[in-house]
């Protein structure tokens, strides 16, 4: 491996260059779902019959995954917690339950799906399920991605690597988090 | 190219550690800053040789139509639509984007910032690889069944949307995940722009120590990250549109229309913005050098240049005034589109005063420099017709929108590209350029750009519509005062066309056997001309710069040379 540039070392601003590089990250996702949402938002508030469709959503298995999902990024706090005091054996077993925690979301998800799919709600039904395949779909992919790149940080973390990561993916998975409070009322509650 | 110059008068401080590097490690898998950047501008010529070649093609066909166009055949009226929607998508994305913003704030952000590479080298050649495979992915998109997608560059739905309306049922979609594929690697570059020039300044160098073709790019780039969401999301659900069956945009099941084109261009014009941007901070530093001057208000031009960013997100229904926005809302759009040439306008105050009582030497890039200070005026003033409502809609859609537009992305993307590159050519290949073939260039874009453009505002106002593949068909367009003016303009454009030539002839030349370049070869100020040209990998050897001042301080008195190098200690 080469020596790193001199330029990945600076840091002018006092703020880690990876911290602040994720925030411009978190900060061009932001408007991704921002775009999204609010193109859902526009078309819900003219559409008053779309509270009938959303009527057909499955708001506890939304509640359970809002429940797991939060859990999921206390185990992130503690895995921070573990990583700045230089424990990164411990850093990694919280990674391991935040994973998880990403895995029982997304395995729910799909028994969600299949079940509304199994019932004629499909993405083409009309525009508010294309909205919620959507939108619930794109976040789920960042959780997905979210438990990848944990897992490579995990592995960097038994070695005592790179510890600092644990904080960066620890921001990009509160704003997975952050992202599902705003879908959860949004698709399943406002009925 | 880039690989003919000898890196002889460098003293190889290689402090990466390989020392014989393979080519393709060199040339095609390289992290470096200053070859990526080289990547992403010969990319973006290559393109904007294709997109020339369109404009070529579809004049051709409006001049004399039904001709065999040379090198092109008969065009064929899907092939026209293919033609004009490609080449506008080429010139904004795959010229303007990769040159202006990936090319120069690749190549001058570490080097201007005084630091040896990108804070993230590896992501940063990433971005250039995914750029290229979405440059392959659009010119594949002519080669399938059904051909290239033809419904304008704006993509509106249903159009875009449907394929018994489009009759382009892969070539819509090839377009769709070209495009995105093109904003995922400027999201990438994108953010290490902006993080290597806020984090790996070199030591010294406050904000306000920073070349105004820095903070330009960075904003460009913020501008860019802040305004791409939304279209990501749009590209997206029309994909799912195609493809899937979705009605996000389809008026029959319940979709909306017009919610693309405000995706598009809640974009669209801040993207006006992210290309401008560098070439106005080009043109500044270059006028600076020539004019040996300070900028006049280096921290007016910032403060104006926000200013510009925050409200071009406030402007962008004045594109959708007739489709159908409600007319309360098109008075605030119209509002904020007047607003917005207000800071525009004293950037342009701010160069003629940077210009007034200096030293000017009329040299290559700054006779470009002013051509686009000049020539983007007649678009700004031309904007002006079209901001206000009430003229838009008469004029909207008609080649007055169009003439319009290329006198503003014309000079950003073709004279402020050539500023650029005249300008910095003895740093990136260590060659000079030639003067004289560098001038007959330079008339020989210029006038016949006016030649072009300003013909079509005259077809614009009487009533020439835009996208129309033959106007033969249209008995009060057909008329042979009409055509006549049509012909003008795509024999100025065959005459540009030709004067291209000279360039390339002038580029390979320099590389060849131009002038050896010394490295400060204009006497300006900022870092990248305080190391050898073209600099070693590493960009400044073992010891990097320290700054002690702005980049502009030129003619200050009492000092026996009229510029003071950012690095020079006293």
């Amino acid at each position: 491996m080469a020596m790193r540039p001199i330029a990945t070392t600076r840091q002018v601003t006092g703020i880690p260059t990876g911290r602040l590089a994720t925030w411009w990250v978190i900060g061009s996702e932001i408007v991704i779902f921002g775009g999204l949402l609010g193109s859902y938002l526009m078309h819900r508030l003219v559409n008053m019959q779309w509270a009938n469709y959303a009527a057909h959503t499955n708001t506890w298995a939304g509640a359970f995954n809002t429940l797991v999902l939060l859990t999921s990024s206390l185990s992130a706090v503690l895995a921070h917690h573990a990583a700045s005091h230089g424990d990164g054996k411990k850093a990694a077993r919280y990674l391991w339950m935040t994973m998880g925690g990403g895995a029982l979301f997304v395995a729910v998800k799909a028994v969600e799906w299949t079940h509304e799919i199994q019932l004629g709600y499909t993405i083409s039904s009309n525009a508010f399920w294309a909205f919620y395949y959507t939108a619930a779909g794109l976040h789920a992919l960042h959780v997905i991605a979210g438990v990848i790149i944990m897992g490579i940080i995990s592995v960097a973390c038994l070695k005592n690597e790179d510890l600092h990561r644990v904080e960066l993916i620890g921001n990009y998975w509160h704003f997975v988090d952050l992202v599902w409070i705003f879908l959860f009322p949004l698709l399943y509650i406002a009925k | 190219m880039a690989e003919s110059v000898p890196a002889a008068d460098v003293h190889a401080h290689d402090d990466h550690g390989h020392h014989e590097q393979s080519f393709a490690s060199k040339y095609l898998f390289s992290t470096d800053h200053k070859m990526i950047a080289m990547q992403y501008m010969f990319t973006g010529m290559a393109m904007a040789l294709i997109g020339g070649f369109f404009a070529y093609a579809f004049r051709m066909q409006l001049a004399f139509p039904g001709m065999d166009v040379p090198f092109w055949g008969q065009v064929s009226a899907a092939e026209y639509n293919a033609l004009v929607t490609n080449h506008g998508t080429i010139m904004i994305f795959w010229v303007a984007m990769p040159v202006l913003i990936a090319a120069f704030g690749n190549y001058l952000i570490p080097l201007m910032c005084g630091c040896d590479d990108m804070v993230f080298p590896r992501l940063n050649r990433l971005s250039y690889q995914i750029f290229l495979l979405s440059a392959v992915v659009l010119i594949a998109s002519f080669f399938v069944e059904g051909g290239a997608f033809g419904g304008a560059w704006t993509a509106y739905p249903p159009l875009s949307a449907k394929a018994e309306y489009s009759l382009t049922p892969l070539g819509s979609t090839i377009w769709v995940i070209a495009v995105a594929l093109e904003f995922v690697a400027f999201l990438l570059g994108g953010i290490n722009f902006v993080t290597t020039a806020m984090n790996s300044r070199a030591e010294g160098m406050g904000m306000y120590d920073i070349p105004v073709v820095i903070w330009m790019i960075v904003i460009a780039s913020i501008l860019f990250m802040a305004s791409v969401g939304p279209l990501i999301a749009g590209a997206v659900m029309l994909v799912f549109d195609q493809t899937l069956g979705t009605n996000f945009f389809d008026p029959d099941r319940g979709g909306d229309p017009i919610l693309w084109q405000h995706l598009f261009w809640f974009f669209g014009h801040p993207e006006v913005y992210v290309v401008l941007l560098p070439a106005l901070g080009i043109t500044a530093d270059i006028m600076a050098t020539f004019s040996r001057k300070k900028i006049f208000a280096y921290k007016t031009v910032l403060y104006t240049t926000f200013a510009t960013g925050v409200l071009s997100f406030m402007v962008w229904a004045h594109h959708q005034f007739i489709a159908g926005v409600d007319p309360r809302m098109a008075h605030v759009f119209t509002i904020t589109t007047l607003l917005i040439s207000i800071p525009i306008a004293e950037l342009c105050f701010v160069y003629i005063a940077t210009l007034y009582k200096g030293s000017i030497t009329l040299s290559t890039p700054m006779l470009w420099a002013l051509a686009f200070l000049g020539e983007f005026l007649i678009g700004g003033v031309t904007g002006i017709f079209l901001g206000a409502s009430g003229a838009d809609v008469y004029f909207h859609d008609t080649y007055f929108v169009l003439a319009h537009f290329h006198y503003t992305f014309f000079p950003i993307a073709i004279i402020g590209t050539f500023a650029g590159v005249t300008y910095w050519f003895p740093k990136m290949f260590g060659r000079m350029m030639n003067e004289t073939l560098g001038k007959i260039h330079f008339w020989g874009t210029v006038i016949p750009f006016n030649c072009i453009f300003i013909p079509l505002f005259f077809l614009g106002m009487g009533g020439q519509h835009r996208r129309i593949y033959n106007y033969e068909n249209f008995p009060e367009l057909a008329g042979q005062g009409m055509q006549d003016i049509r012909i003008f303009a795509t024999v100025s454009l065959l005459v540009m066309l030709a004067f291209q030539v000279v360039f390339f002839i002038n580029f390979i030349m320099s590389l060849r056997s131009g002038k050896k370049a010394p490295n400060n070869p204009w006497r300006a100020n900022t870092l990248e001309w305080q190391t050898p040209s073209p600099p070693p990998h590493g960009n400044f050897g073992s010891e990097m710069p320290k700054v002690y001042r702005g980049p502009y301080e030129y003619g200050t008195p009492g000092r026996e040379e009229d510029f003071w190098p950012q690095n020079a200690p006293s």
